[in-house]
């Protein structure tokens, strides 16, 4: 067996060694790994645990949740039922949590907030038996069955239903789910909205960042350095500045219809609306997101070898050939890499869309900070999130197997 | 690039046809951020060239509204001398969103490159366990869309000891959100990916057996940091924190989330304006941020020919 000077096995003061590096470089590694884990991963799985976990109901609500629990769902509600809910009522109203409660049931049955609310203001001053009918005399909405079967799923605070209605799904009074009304339908036009614009501004950063990217790949050092300077200076400029110039350009009084109007292309009473819609964000994206396309293309495209090209042409290929067949295919790690990237980047763009989207140009971002900072709904938003980050995960795994993130370049 | 000697007619006609075409998408990348910069010199409240300015009429420019930036939110603008510039110190809006962003910038830099730096010497390690995965979280602040990591953060810190109740503890913490070093944590973690990404562009090329030739010499683990590797990988890590600054500096999805009004930032503030009443003065300030980064991305590009050079990479 082979030792080392002092006699030990070499295999185990190899091992031994080894295991000193790899723990030395882990904690070199350790104190970023801490910080990002606490700052950065928790706090989205707090988030996220709120898409599926609201107490709302259940915590200001305990007897008639724990009657819920007890029997069986289509049970109508019978005397215990009704006790349990007028007990509850008195209780929260008291505690000044009833508008909790009666948010958490609005969420899946839009207008009940204020049945609760006003319920809660008669009860505090006293509610005598039989419940039932008492609190029918208060509202009569108190005996929709709809509303029951709505209570009963918010019981529990584990629900499914905020992902069901980010799908424009919601349940019935059984419990079945179904599609919500046809003008209710949001979320998936929304999802699929998202999808679709980023996929064309992906292909217009593609259209748009190769012949550039080529171009800058082809010329001598020296100039493409200058050139370059052209591609890094929008991508070193605040994303405000650029949203912002483009809506000062694209504006009905900017410098486009004017400069159209003044050539005569356009008359002055048809000046053209580019922005607050859906191509105002197409415009404001693609310029935005179009050095994420060029910088990887440009890249890959400089390790091309150009004789590949010439020995094509020699053998009698025309240069259209020979650029489909020859130049193309070796560009492909790079818009692989370019068309992930923008596409990612796409997918969760939330402040350009917001200043210069309009409302046919909003995407699914701009709903998620609706519900966070309008409608306060934030399991809702949390839900959508979800969603989003899964589908971003997705494409981020698929970028880190086809890329790989240590190939990720900045300028 | 030249035409090749055996190009035929019709190529000669497409390789200008694609110079043009070339010229014309520079113009659509560089046009919309050189045009903000005269329409700020705007004398009427348009957003387009008035006939005065097309005539190269002086009365056309002026500099009202980068006057209207330092006097916004004064208490007493038409004070003199002293008095103008303290009050305009402490009260201007935009100066102050200028002080909150050079503050929450500086230090979410330093937080952002210590711990990326470190833990891009241990990421460029062969023996790092893990590797890819550990690469794979730390780049994640880059790629999760703003808006999911602002409205994680802003339940975060609106409790930070949520947390600990899930281990049993209840202890009583104060809230992140609003406060300075909110903001900070958040942006440092927004301009980490970009100094693990430029750091670990230049621990590619580094020879180890420099470190290995400082030990045989006699130099501890620290000295051959400081003396050997420090100096190699700075530029690398200088342009990394620029990157870092840039982001903080340019941030707004967090800050709208979790900043209270005392911490109002130069994009949040801008944010406002166009929100609200969008007036020339927003191109004023985008004017001199955008020569700011001109500067900015001048003293890159500086950087990066000089880790070039001394690491003795010489340019393709």
């Amino acid at each position: 067996m082979l030792t080392t000077a002092d006699g030990r096995p070499l295999a185990r003061a190899l091992a031994r060694s080894q295991g000193r590096a790899r723990r030395k470089a882990f904690l070199l590694v350790l104190p970023l790994l801490a910080f990002i884990l606490i700052t950065f991963v928790v706090p989205i799985g707090q988030m996220l645990q709120r898409s599926f976990y609201n107490d709302g109901f259940s915590v200001h609500m305990p007897q008639v949740s724990a009657w819920f629990a007890a029997t069986e769902r289509g049970t109508p509600p019978d005397d215990a039922a009704w006790a349990a809910l007028a007990a509850d009522l008195t209780a929260s109203a008291e505690a000044r949590t009833i508008g909790v409660v009666g948010t958490r049931i609005n969420y899946d049955m839009s207008g009940t907030r204020s049945l609760f609310t006003s319920t809660g203001r008669q009860v505090r001053s006293g509610i005598e038996p039989p419940y039932d009918q008492a609190l029918l005399d208060i509202n009569p909405a108190w005996g929709d069955p709809m509303l029951w079967s709505t209570m009963r799923e918010a019981a529990s605070p584990y629900t499914a239903n905020f992902y069901l209605a980010s799908v424009d799904r919601t349940r019935d009074e059984q419990g079945q789910i179904q599609q919500v009304e046809e003008r209710q339908r949001v979320y998936l036009m929304l999802f699929w909205r998202t999808f679709w614009l980023s996929a064309v501004i992906t292909a217009l950063t593609f259209v748009l960042g190769f012949p550039i990217a080529h171009l800058l790949a082809t010329l001598p050092m020296r100039k493409s350095n200058l050139l370059m300077i052209l591609v890094l200076l929008p991508f070193w400029t605040s994303l405000l500045v650029r949203t912002t110039s483009w809506m000062v350009l694209l504006q009905q009084q900017g410098v486009i219809n004017d400069l159209l109007v003044w050539l005569g292309v356009i008359g002055g009473g048809e000046r053209l609306q580019m922005i607050y819609n859906q191509t105002g964000t197409i415009i404001a994206m693609t310029h935005i997101l179009l050095p994420f396309m060029i910088l990887p293309l440009y890249s890959v495209m400089r390790t091309i070898n150009p004789s590949y090209v010439r020995a094509a042409r020699s053998l009698g290929a025309t240069s259209w050939t020979a650029f489909r067949r020859i130049y193309f295919p070796q560009t492909l790690p790079g818009l692989g890499a370019g068309a992930m990237l923008v596409f990612i980047l796409a997918v969760g763009y939330y402040i350009t869309p917001a200043l210069v989207g309009g409302s046919s140009g909003q995407l699914i971002s701009n709903m998620i900070a609706q519900h966070m900072t309008g409608t306060l709904n934030w399991s809702m938003a949390a839900a959508l999130a979800a969603l989003l980050l899964g589908a971003v995960l997705i494409l981020y795994w698929l970028y880190d197997r086809l890329v790989g993130v240590d190939n990720l370049k900045l300028g | 690039m030249a035409v090749p000697t055996y190009a035929s007619p019709l190529e000669r006609v497409w390789h200008y046809f694609y110079l043009a075409i070339c010229a014309a998408i520079f113009f659509f990348l560089i046009a919309p951020i050189i045009v903000i910069i005269p329409l700020s010199f705007n004398a009427a409240p348009y957003f387009t060239f008035t006939p005065a300015m097309r005539s190269l009429d002086p009365d056309g420019f002026s500099l009202r509204w980068y006057e209207s930036l330092l006097t916004f939110g004064m208490q007493n603008p038409d004070s003199q001398g002293w008095a103008f510039w303290s009050d305009a110190w402490t009260n201007a809006k935009w100066v102050q969103a200028a002080k909150n962003s050079i503050i929450i910038g500086v230090f979410s830099t330093l937080v952002a490159t210590v711990l990326g730096t470190l833990a891009a010497l241990g990421l460029s390690r062969p023996e790092m366990p893990f590797r890819r995965a550990i690469m794979a979280i730390l780049i994640s602040p880059m790629i999760v869309p703003l808006i999911i990591t602002a409205t994680g953060m802003f339940f975060f810190y609106s409790n930070p000891c949520e947390l600990l109740t899930l281990f049993g503890f209840s202890p009583e913490c104060g809230r992140l959100a609003g406060t300075y070093l909110g903001v900070i944590l958040a942006h440092a973690t927004l301009g980490i990916p970009f100094v693990i990404i430029t750091v670990t562009a230049t621990l590619v090329g580094f020879d180890q057996s420099l470190n290995r030739a400082a030990a045989s010499l006699g130099a501890n683990p620290r000295t051959t940091f400081f003396k050997v590797t420090m100096p190699l990988i700075l530029p690398g890590v200088v342009s990394g924190a620029l990157f870092a600054f840039v982001t903080s500096f340019d941030e707004v999805v967090a800050v709208l989330f979790i900043a209270g009004p005392d911490q109002q930032t130069i994009p949040r503030q801008m944010w406002n304006g166009i929100r609200e009443q969008i007036s020339p003065a927003i191109l004023a300030v985008a004017t001199l941020l955008v020569i700011s980064s001109i500067a900015l991305l001048t003293t890159v590009e500086l950087l990066r020919r000089r880790s070039e050079r001394i690491r003795g990479v010489t340019p393709r």
